[in-house]
């Protein structure tokens, strides 16, 4: 560790935290990749990392640097609206594909089905 | 709104951020940050984008409240159906919603939206006639869904963009 | 004491991140299908976006962000265009 002898407790007990939640709650996210059972469930996961998850982890490095360097260091906020305007197309495109490939081949049922299908296995 | 400076709000918003990358207030940044502004204006009007106006600025932030709310709920209860030991069966499926607002920008806002809460995904959107498809994760009742998107979101967008 | 706490919470942080993206990387090597393998391969991405953000902290030097940000950037850009191979079997019409 490179940290100064003198930071402050609440800060670091601060920071802990919500490196902590925000890093569950991705882990959390990227275990849903397996656990759901078909495409349009694992979807949603991932979801969880991207919006509380690294909101999370933004702040946390947010108030680390700024009390670190006794000045406000804001940059974070850049990957945090990247973030936000990135992540819903990136999914929406991925869901379109997939509609798209699931009509194309025939099954689409799958659309209509799936409300019943996920009680039996994968 | 003129010949040089035709979209203010994207050009501040460049601006910022090139401050921001930077990480300083430097007279040589903010300069070379405001010709970059001024060029990402006119390399959006070749682009040619729709006019749009944000018509009530106090609805947007009573808007971003209530995301910031319902995404940390929405967390929740996702991360609560992926971490329960067994997951119980989830009826999951696609849903079909009526949606009368037809501007772009909140039809874009909305999409946003719906994708950035988990457990709820845009799939498609149909204009002519104005049906709106997503996919929810945890569908126990539709109703609730449908209450939630036309009376939370939609109407507030409304008022935001029309 | 505080530097403590800081460090091994850092440690966790950047186990859990890793075991995320074992996860992700199961799902990209086993998905059943191409859509699955490139939620994966995003999950990868945004998970080594975080991963850095740790990395910075540990380290305590903002240079880390401007991998962080370049990470989440490709992350975007590769998605993005394999998803739109998917849907129409060509990335630029």
């Amino acid at each position: 560790m490179t940290l100064a002898e003198e930071f402050p407790t609440w800060a670091a007990l601060l920071v802990s935290m919500l490196l902590l939640l925000g890093t569950s709650l991705s882990l959390t996210g990227s275990l849903g990749l397996l656990r759901l059972r078909n495409f349009y469930q694992r979807v949603h996961a991932p979801t969880l990392g991207a919006t509380l998850g690294a909101g999370c982890l933004l702040f946390a490095s947010m108030i680390f640097f700024s009390v670190l360097q006794t000045r406000p260091i804001v940059h974070e906020v850049l990957i945090a609206v990247f973030v936000t305007v990135t992540t819903p197309i990136t999914l929406m495109v991925l869901v379109r594909a997939a509609v798209h490939r699931d009509r194309s081949e025939g099954n689409l049922d799958e659309l209509d089905r799936s409300k019943t299908s996920n009680q039996s296995g994968r | 709104m003129n010949r040089w400076l035709p979209f203010p709000l994207l050009s501040a918003c460049l601006l910022v951020m090139w401050l921001l990358l930077n990480q300083t207030l430097s007279a040589g940044q903010i300069l070379l940050g405001g010709l970059l502004a001024l060029l990402g204006g006119w390399l959006l009007t070749a682009l040619q984008p729709a006019t749009g106006r944000v018509r009530n600025p106090r609805a947007i932030v009573t808007l971003a409240f209530l995301v910031l709310i319902d995404i940390i709920r929405s967390n929740i209860a996702v991360a609560a159906i992926i971490l329960v030991p067994r997951p119980r069966s989830v009826t999951s499926g696609f849903l079909n919603i009526p949606i009368d607002m037809r501007n772009r920008y909140g039809l874009a806002a909305l999409a946003c939206i719906i994708t950035a809460t988990p457990g709820t995904l845009w799939v498609q959107f149909n204009p002519r006639n104005g049906t709106l498809m997503i996919h929810v994760l945890d569908l126990v009742d539709e109703g609730i869904w449908i209450d939630t998107i036309k009376c939370r979101y939609e109407r507030l967008l409304l008022e935001i963009f029309e | 004491m505080s530097a403590q706490v800081l460090g091994w919470s850092l440690t966790v942080s950047q186990v859990f991140l890793t075991l995320a993206m074992g996860c992700a990387a199961f799902r990209m090597l086993r998905g059943p299908r191409a859509q699955d393998r490139v939620l994966g391969l995003d999950t990868i991405y945004s998970n080594a976006m975080l991963l850095m953000l740790t990395f910075g902290i540990r380290t305590g030097s903002t240079s880390y962000f401007g991998a962080a940000f370049i990470i989440a950037l490709l992350g975007f850009v590769s998605t993005l265009a394999v998803a739109k191979f998917l849907l129409r079997g060509e990335v630029i019409e």
